[in-house]
């Protein structure tokens, strides 16, 4: 019989993530871990992962990796690179803590154009701490700090965190991508092959962000949450490549 | 014996450091410090370590615990309100049992502040400046030379300790000229073979090992984090049975027993030799570990003293630890500068004639 | 036992740093015991700026000086600011060029140097006259041995600058005492 799919090397096999049902985090971990292991480096990869639902991720993946404070992760990995400058380094950050309190260790990041790789996992609210505003809450989306909903007198409007990391020269990946379909899920691990080749070749920053759901926080059950995605998430952040090198063309 | 060679204090912190055997350094400009930043970009990359301008403070700590997390020997350097933005990171270096050099050039607060020479920062490096159960180790120079000594020495200690120590210098240190003996470079902690035998515990990625490592800044409960706690404790009480270290000058027949640490402390011991021109016979304690604070020191205060006297340059903030030591035995005065002024020897001699009126 | 606690004072820009470091540098070669501390403020550029330097054949215990044995003045500011604090029989060097007052204590030798002027007419380059205040410092007081600033000006300007040598020795010897 043939095989077709495997459990990836890179998950801990005795331990069940921890997030709520609906969420998109295990499947943004897979990839990443998937990926990962197809390249055989795992046992050469260091993760970083900040506070927010991401600092579990150091219990489910199988591989060396430090919790980083609130925003901090790409300060962190910076001074991971100095060290150890072969290694596969990434970090795994959520959106309240990479566009909100982290806004300006990895805008300085992707200026200096360090050698690793940003996951970036937008869910438009804040997970761990139960539903707050995110500068990327979208306009009209109820949160419980935003109890009327997100509107643009108060509240501004909703960050576009690619499109701006994309405006650094050495931020030389960009992707958007989205977890709510089988096809998109393919798409976005060809988006992590290609930031980590980029991290290979030493290329520049490299920067893919992953909308993923929130079901528990944003009142929606479970089996509806990719299609609220799709619904309200793509229509404000659209989907696609905004800088790609010419070597992992 | 090495040459003797005229540096400025900045420069000289930074020399210590590297030859110990730090190779990592993260830095933001502020002054009094900023001629660190600038003799590490100059000099790092010469011997094959790394310098950073960090986008903040903040930046700079959290590139310093990735790097002390990865197993390289990292310094990190800056003064009062730059220290204050690092508070973060202490408190996050101590949770995740890491070790770094941290140099605090202090000058005058709250806030801003004054870019003079001030203690004022004591609290904020015996206390612990952020949040949680931790200490940073600290140790406060009086000269250049023991500024370096004691640098160079506390690379090696912070990764004794698994812990952040800390050389508090008031900014005068930083900015004087003195002539210093530098100390033979150490060999480096540097590459994967090395780290691995060494720090067994750092991320250089699994290799070989059985076991992924990692490392918590945030225990998943409370007991585990009280287990983590508990396990940095048992540094701590080897660290107060180790590292307390103080000097005394005078103290059996002192009528007067000062308390002073870094630049005052000079000018205290030459207010000292003028008092005693007068008749006034004095003694010092110069706690060189101000945490753990040498309180054992005052056990050799003799007989004939009347006051001790605390001589710093903040309100009072390291009397505290001075009553502590005292005790209750004798009466505990201050003489006090802030705010980035500074007191002279005349001054402590005329206040300490004052203060002696009142005591009996 | 002899100590020499100098306070130099100025305007930034005047080149009293450079004084006070180059005396710091040759007592070191002598093997004697220095302390150098600079005032330092927020600007780059104007302001007052002074050093203490510190010389002794003993360990100094103090960087910080209550009352100067010498102090050298260059502009009107510094003189009216520190020479109430110079001890008595001290000596008090003036920078002759911007300062035509006369000092307000009699219980002090002043030494005018017309550092400037000495710098531009005779000299040709008016950025010489702190080495010019220099050399009367050290020739006055013998903090240092004329050799020893010598040689620091000599490691100084090494290089790059090295044609800057002369101009700067003969500024040394330019100032004829009074």
């Amino acid at each position: 019989m043939k095989t077709v799919f495997e459990y990836t090397k890179g998950m801990e096999e005795s331990v069940s993530t921890s997030y709520c049902p609906g969420c998109t985090h295990g499947i943004a971990h897979r990839l990443i871990m998937e990926v990962l292991e197809e390249k055989g480096v795992l046992k050469d990869t260091i993760g970083i992962a900040p506070v927010g639902c991401s600092i579990a991720a150091p219990r489910f993946m199988k591989v060396d990796m430090i919790e980083a404070f609130h925003g901090r992760a790409p300060a962190v990995a910076s001074g991971v690179r100095r060290v150890h400058p072969d290694k596969y380094i990434f970090t795994y950050q959520g959106d309240g803590d990479l566009t909100s309190i982290g806004g300006n260790e990895i805008l300085h990041a992707a200026e200096r154009g360090e050698k690793f790789s940003t996951f970036f996992i937008n869910n438009a609210i804040y997970g761990m701490t139960g539903g707050q505003m995110a500068p990327t809450t979208l306009i009209g989306q109820k949160a419980t700090t935003a109890p009327m909903g997100r509107y643009v007198e108060k509240h501004g409007m909703p960050l576009k965190m690619s499109e701006i990391i994309a405006q650094c020269e050495c931020a030389v990946f960009v992707e958007r991508v989205a977890l709510d379909t089988p096809a998109h899920v393919r798409q976005a691990k060809k988006a992590v092959q290609k930031a980590f080749e980029v991290q290979e070749k030493r290329l520049g920053f490299a920067f893919v962000e992953f909308l993923s759901t929130c079901p528990s926080n944003w009142g929606v059950p479970p089996a509806k949450a990719p299609d609220w995605l799709a619904e309200n998430m793509i229509p404000y952040y659209p989907l696609g490549n905004f800088r790609c090198p010419e070597e992992v063309k | 014996m090495a040459e003797k060679i005229l540096m400025k204090g900045n420069e000289a912190f930074c020399e210590a450091a590297m030859r110990g055997g730090a190779r990592f350094y993260f830095g933001y400009p502020i002054t009094p410090q900023s001629e660190i930043p600038e003799y590490m970009a100059a000099h790092m990359d010469e011997i094959g370590g790394c310098f950073v301008q960090a986008e903040s403070e903040l930046g700079a700590v959290n590139m310093g615990i990735g790097a002390a997390a990865a197993g390289g020997n990292v310094m990190l350097s800056s003064s009062s309100p730059g220290i204050a933005l690092m508070q973060e990171g202490m408190s996050g270096l101590c949770v995740c049992h890491l070790p770094i050099l941290l140099v605090s050039v202090s000058r005058g607060g709250p806030g801003i502040g004054d870019i003079r020479p001030s203690q004022a920062d004591y609290r904020q490096a015996t206390r612990g400046g952020g949040n949680g159960d931790y200490h940073l180790i600290t140790f406060a120079p009086t000269t250049m030379q023991e500024a370096v000594d004691l640098i160079y020495e506390g690379v090696a200690l912070a990764d004794e300790y698994r812990n952040p120590v800390c050389i508090l210098c008031d900014a005068m240190m930083g900015q004087m000229m003195e002539a210093v003996e530098l100390p033979e470079h150490k060999e480096p902690v540097m590459g994967d073979a090395a780290i691995r035998a060494y720090k067994p515990w750092a991320l250089t990625g699994q290799g070989d090992r059985a076991e992924k490592n990692r490392i918590h800044a945030m225990p998943w409960s409370p007991e585990e984090l009280q287990e983590s706690n508990l396990e940095q404790k048992v540094y701590y009480d080897k660290a107060e049975k180790n590292l307390v270290r103080y000097e005394t000058r005078d103290l059996e027949d002192a009528e007067v027993v000062f308390v002073s640490y870094g630049t005052p402390a000079r000018i205290t011991t030459e207010a000292m030799e003028m008092l005693k021109a007068e008749g006034i016979n004095t003694g010092m304690i110069r706690p060189i570990s101000v945490w753990p604070y040498p309180y054992a020191a005052f056990d050799e205060i003799g007989p004939k003293t009347k006051v001790i006297i605390s001589v710093e340059l903040s309100l009072g903030q390291m009397m505290e630890d001075v009553k502590l030591g005292a005790n209750g035995r004798w009466p505990v005065k201050l003489i006090s500068r802030t705010g980035g002024v500074l007191f002279s020897s005349q001054d402590i001699v005329d206040e300490t004639k004052e203060i002696l009126k009142g005591v009996k | 036992m002899a100590t020499t606690k100098l306070l130099i004072a100025g305007s930034g820009g005047q080149g009293v740093m450079v004084m006070g470091q180059m005396i710091a540098k040759a007592a070191i070669l002598e093997g004697k015991k220095v302390t150098y501390l600079p005032s330092y403020g927020p600007e780059m550029r104007g302001g007052t700026a002074n050093c203490s330097v510190i010389v002794s054949d003993n360990e100094i215990s103090c960087p910080v000086i209550n009352a100067p044995t010498d102090i050298v003045v260059m502009n009107l500011a510094s003189m009216r600011k520190f020479e109430g604090k110079l001890s008595a029989g001290g000596r008090m060097f003036v920078n002759q060029s911007l300062i035509t007052q006369d000092s307000s204590r009699d219980d002090i030798e002043v030494h005018k140097v017309d550092a400037v002027e000495i710098a531009k007419k005779q000299l040709g380059n008016e950025k010489t006259s702190n080495m010019v205040m220099l050399g009367a410092i050290v020739r006055m007081t013998k903090v240092v041995k004329m050799e020893s600033i010598q040689k620091v000006v000599e490691k100084t300007f090494a290089g790059k600058k090295a044609a800057m040598i002369p101009l700067n020795l003969e500024a040394l010897e330019a100032w004829q005492a009074d």
